[in-house]
């Protein structure tokens, strides 16, 4: 099954403060698309509104299955999980006081995902074999690496099409960030993946990208057709490096 | 009913429990027992369905007392409008206070935190309000219920509301421990970590918050319910007294809130102490001793007895 995620014209914001204006931004099948910029820049807000935890203003998100277009506007992110999309939430967000293999077990919470709940969990203690030592250890006592990993895991849970990580490298040494973006890129590889990443870290990023968008403002400054047009462009220099 | 070795001795221990209780009635006459245990079972069933939203699923009710009241008044008017036995007053109160508590989790969709604890407690300020001036239940003035002078297999009235106490605590520890193990248990757990990260690994938040609040709505109805038969006179003061609602919170606090069976050490703690203090010391400092206990506890062990046992066994192994 082809899927592509379509973002359009989507203007969000919370309350008064208007973080996105009008943001373009397309993903195609078996792509990495990285979405690069600093802080407060509107990353998280786009990563938000896929998900459905942010109600865009106007503009359209669609789910691009075989052709057939699925509009996300106005579904809940359990209906959007359900449609094969899962997210690695930013900083993230485990359930500390749950052990290591319920926190991915509430990845397959969903009634498509509890059937081959057992596999799938197999399957991570395979790709994080440290995870499967430490299954049953509390999420909140394991270091921020090993927390990264048990994230990743939970969102790969419920088997999504499309994965969206949402910066992956906060709060990781330089070592683990390394790591983290080797694993995606192997789970990427072998679940034949589609990934979204929203990530400030250009450098760590660009290993795993295809194409990707410097998003400044709210908006999108520069589409770069591939890793090195990212690289090349001056503009990032400009507004991404701040020199 | 039994996935393992713990269930095998979970209904064994019930079952034990529920004869002993029995076995109490056939050979102890002296009613000031049933009457001390009843306060303790009443609070057991209050504590463990404040702690199926409070501990499980991370929300604080402070209205626990309207609750347990609008059960009691429920008991109070289908008793007088339609004479109904007991049963049939702890379904119906079972039902009107599930749908309460259906009402205040669709609170939850606005208010979290501190702001849900606030909304519950006006609540329950609002419903006494509208008792105090419910004419057919006596109102403000309160209303007295007749009890029967002879029951079949119990020398008393009290005895027989003991036994049903007995049995609906065991129900609601039974219902609680099962929730505490199962999937929706588990979800709930979610939610009270972090409920955007459960929203959006899938969890349905909104309909586990809700199955959480009308089911600990129901208990309380249930506790309520036969009440006003046990104390022959029931008024908005005694019924929405606070005390209910802090009990209600305190007890699961001291027992510890993750674990099912943190609530039923708290209020068998708790409540034992209380009722022992009510007799050798005084009446007047119930309330002292619950507040300095949960002082006690909150600085010195947050997690409860339950966390402190749970300590000391990992200190043991290493």
């Amino acid at each position: 099954m082809a899927s592509r995620l379509i973002v359009e014209n989507v203007e969000a914001g919370y309350g008064a403060v208007r973080v996105l204006h009008g943001v373009s931004v397309h993903v195609e099948q078996g792509e990495s698309v990285v979405l690069l910029g600093s802080n407060g820049n509107g990353k998280s807000t786009l990563i938000k509104c896929i998900m459905g935890i942010v109600q865009p203003t106007s503009g359209r998100i669609w789910l691009e299955v075989d052709g057939e277009r699925i509009d996300l506007a106005g579904r809940s992110p359990q209906a959007i999980v359900d449609l094969g999309i899962a997210v690695v939430p930013e900083g993230r967000r485990l359930f500390p006081t749950l052990s290591v293999e319920e926190n991915l077990m509430l990845g397959a919470y969903r009634q498509g995902a509890r059937a081959k709940l057992a596999g799938n969990l197999d399957f991570m203690f395979e790709v994080f074999p440290v995870l499967a030592e430490r299954r049953n250890q509390l999420a909140g006592s394991m270091s921020g690496g090993e927390q990264q990993m048990v994230a990743v895991a939970r969102a790969l849970m419920s088997e999504p099409r499309i994965l969206l990580v949402d910066e992956p490298s906060v709060g990781l040494a330089p070592i683990m960030v390394n790591r983290m973006i080797a694993k995606i890129k192997e789970l990427k590889e072998r679940r034949s993946l589609t990934v979204l990443m929203a990530e400030q870290n250009f450098n760590q990023a660009i290993k795993i990208a295809d194409r990707g968008y410097i998003i400044v403002h709210g908006e999108i400054a520069f589409e770069g057709a591939s890793a090195e047009d990212l690289r090349a462009n001056d503009m990032i220099k400009r507004y991404y490096l701040g020199v | 009913m039994f996935r393992n070795r713990g269930d095998v001795v979970f209904w064994i221990v019930l079952g034990a429990v529920l004869l002993a209780g029995f076995g109490v009635t056939q050979t102890i006459a002296n009613e000031y027992y049933y009457t001390a245990i009843y306060a303790i079972l009443q609070a057991t069933i209050m504590a463990v369905a404040w702690n199926i939203l409070g501990g499980f699923t991370g929300y604080v009710n402070f209205g626990s007392a309207a609750f347990f009241a609008i059960g009691a008044y429920t008991a109070v008017a289908l008793d007088k409008w339609l004479g109904l036995p007991m049963p049939f007053l702890i379904a119906a109160s079972a039902a009107v206070c599930g749908l309460m508590g259906l009402g205040v989790g669709y609170l939850t969709l606005r208010l979290k935190g501190v702001y849900f604890a606030i909304a519950t407690l006006a609540m329950a300020i609002v419903l006494e309000t509208l008792i105090n001036n419910w004419d057919y239940v006596g109102a403000a003035k309160g209303v007295y219920i007749l009890t029967p002078e002879k029951v079949p297999f119990f020398s008393s009235y009290i005895q027989l509301l003991f036994m049903v106490m007995l049995a609906l605590t065991l129900g609601s520890i039974a219902i609680s421990r099962y929730l505490n193990a199962s999937r929706i248990g588990r979800g709930l757990a979610a939610i009270r970590d972090d409920e955007v990260a459960a929203e959006c690994a899938g969890v349905p938040t909104l309909r586990l918050k809700l199955i959480s609040t009308t089911l600990m709505g129901a208990m309380m109805g249930v506790a309520g319910a036969p009440y006003p038969f046990f104390v022959t006179f029931v008024d908005p003061i005694s019924a929405f007294n606070l005390f209910v609602a802090v009990n209600s919170i305190a007890m699961p606090m001291i027992g510890g809130t993750a674990h099912w069976i943190g609530p039923v050490i708290g209020a068998l703690l708790v409540g034992g102490a209380q009722e022992v203090i009510t007799v050798t010391v005084s009446s007047e400092l119930n309330v002292l001793i619950v507040g300095i206990m949960l002082v006690l506890f909150i600085t010195l062990a947050p997690q409860g007895i339950v966390g402190l046992v749970q300590k000391w066994m990992k200190r043991r192994k290493r």
